[in-house]
């Protein structure tokens, strides 16, 4: 059986750490955000480019831990090049995971490497970690919107 | 378990480590408890936790006002405390001795009853904690008053080369921790408050990590006030010290209204208690409060010179180990006898979150974040750090666990 320690540090985890997908800040964008985990000090700078209801991009600049690294890593693989209702729909799966408390069996096929936090969710005071960046995305998201249409 | 034996440390250290029960119980899945975080909070002693259980069970009742026998012991416990107080602070008087929430509400005090206005400034330094830091923005917004800092040099001491400049006529506060939470630099207390005195500002020591380790005298210091916070000195938590020269506590306003703190109350208008009733409106925290007494009697039992002494040789050991694990770079001061017990530092390529998480699975309690310090962070331009902090309780086989968990981190983190 693997220790807690290895359920949390999954190797897609580490990879993604290590070498983080769509990372720095990117133009064009319609809004960025700036959000921050006031309990540990972690933070990321994160811009939405949406685009006929797509998520063209997005990019980011992010101080923090291995998971919410990784985190953010991870979800700009899931979200960019969807519709935003399919997006918004991964966040929502993201979510119901990672509140779970380790009880939510997680959908690979929706999730991919995504799934590798499963085992965050049963260490509560990482859990903020892994949502910095899908919180910042939601937030973004809902902006580009606001500006796209407003 | 051999023990490394070094000079300094306190004798019969197995026999301290007696007195408080959690120090026995295991974490991970059975591994001992090695506890480095005693400047969050500090671990309580059994006589802290049986002085209030009695309490509870035997003589509790409210204070000051029951007139019968449960009342008359719970006043005297209550009033016994701020005794015990008044000497592990060396303080002239027993009514300089408030009791607060935590240090917190009394630097809150402060800040809310001292008179400043537009063009009045306070001094604090890069190096506070944040309860240091915010409560006098929000004071100097109210006013208008002007919120001036002492900087930090590269080695993590204060910046006096500006002091002059800094503190001038206009200065009404200087507010500076003794210890710092962070870096660990013990400051210049009897320094800063001269400067102080000198334009005629109060001065405000910030003891909360100080307390714990050092023999604190109030009157040594010549400060006009001080604030501490019981659970980092083995006391319960609720349960905070303000203590003032009691000419200048009587001249400060009232801070919250209500029961305990009045002289008189009239519908037209209500005159005040002198301190330290005056600041203690409403119900105390009379457990608390009792089980602080107890806290500081132990202490002192044991002796603030030796507790020091050993804080140092433990500080000492630790700061050797850290030296000799790759990557690990120390913020403050290097030198043991020019720093308190807390110890926060960097270990190259792993995050202090993740060098928590990976020392929690060894059984190893340390701190990962900004300990409240976040522009003492900042002035060393990083986000974050892990702190070690050990206590009188602290042993060298401890800080050799800290040192082999960090070796085990590196190699779990694939750092070679
Ligand atoms: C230097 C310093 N000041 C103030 C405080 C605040 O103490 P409390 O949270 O008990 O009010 C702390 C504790 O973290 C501290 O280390």
């Amino acid at each position: 059986m693997m220790s807690d320690l290895d359920s949390l540090y999954q190797e897609i985890i580490l990879d993604h750490y290590k070498n983080p997908h769509h990372a720095g800040l990117r133009d064009p964008y319609e809004a960025e955000v700036h959000h921050v985990n006031p309990t540990c000090g972690d933070e990321v700078t994160l811009r939405v480019h949406v685009s006929d209801g797509v998520v063209a991009d997005v990019s980011y600049d992010a101080v923090g831990c291995s998971i919410s690294q990784a985190s953010a890593s991870v979800l700009t693989d899931l979200v960019i090049g969807k519709p935003v209702d399919e997006a918004m729909s991964i966040h929502e799966t993201f979510l119901t995971l990672m509140q779970g408390k380790g009880t939510v069996e997680p959908d690979e096929d929706v999730l991919e490497d995504g799934i590798a936090f499963a085992g965050v969710a049963k260490f509560p005071a990482r859990v903020k970690c892994a949502l910095l960046s899908w919180m910042a995305w939601k937030d973004a998201t809902a902006r580009s919107l606001e500006e796209t249409h407003g | 378990m051999t023990q490394t034996q070094l000079a300094g440390l306190l004798p019969e250290l197995e026999v301290i480590r007696a007195d408080f029960p959690i120090l026995e119980r295991t974490v991970a899945g059975g591994l001992p408890l090695v506890y480095l975080d005693s400047a969050n909070t500090s671990q309580k002693p059994q006589v802290v936790i049986d002085t209030m259980v009695d309490h509870l069970e035997r003589h509790n009742a409210n204070i000051a006002r029951a007139m019968h026998t449960l009342g008359a012991e719970s006043t005297e416990a209550y009033e016994g405390a701020r005794d015990k107080v008044a000497a592990f602070l060396n303080a002239p008087s027993r009514n300089e001795v408030v009791f607060t929430k935590n240090a917190t509400e009394a630097l809150n005090l402060l800040a809310r009853t001292i008179e400043l206005g537009p063009g009045d400034n306070v001094v604090i330094t890069e190096m506070e904690h944040h309860s240091n830091i915010v409560s006098w923005q929000l004071a100097c917004e109210r006013s208008g008053a002007e919120l001036r800092w002492f900087g930090l040099t590269d080695d993590g001491q204060l910046d006096l080369s500006a002091a002059d400049r800094l503190v001038d006529e206009r200065t009404k506060v200087v507010a500076f921790t003794w210890v710092s939470n962070m870096l660990g630099t013990i400051n210049p207390v009897t320094d800063l408050v001269a400067r102080a005195k000198a334009v005629g500002a109060y001065s405000v020591i910030d003891a909360s990590q100080a307390a714990p380790q050092l023999p604190v005298d109030v009157a040594a210091t010549g400060c006009d006030f001080l604030v501490f916070t019981g659970h980092k000195v083995v006391g319960p938590t609720g349960i905070g010290v303000l203590w003032g020269r009691e000419d200048l506590l009587n001249e400060l306003p009232p801070f919250h209204g209500g029961g305990e703190m009045i002289e008189t109350v009239t519908m037209a208008r209500s005159t005040y208690a002198a301190a330290p009733h005056r600041f203690e409106a409403g119900t105390p925290p009379i457990a608390e409060a009792i089980g602080l007494g107890a806290a500081v009697d132990y202490l002192g039992h044991i002796g603030m010179d030796a507790i020091h002494r050993h804080e140092q040789t433990i500080t000492a050991y630790a700061l050797e180990g850290l030296a000799t694990v790759p990557g690990v770079t120390v913020l403050g001061p290097l030198d043991a006898a020019q720093r308190g017990g807390a110890i926060s530092f960097e270990l190259d390529g792993v995050h202090p979150h993740d060098v928590a998480q990976v020392l929690d699975s060894r059984g190893i309690a340390v701190r990962a974040g900004h300990h409240c310090a976040k522009p003492a962070h900042a002035r060393f331009g990083v986000q974050s750090s892990t702190r070690m902090s050990s206590y009188l309780y602290t042993t060298p086989a401890e800080i050799d666990a800290l040192v082999e968990g960090l070796e085990y981190t590196r190699s779990y983190f694939k750092l070679g």
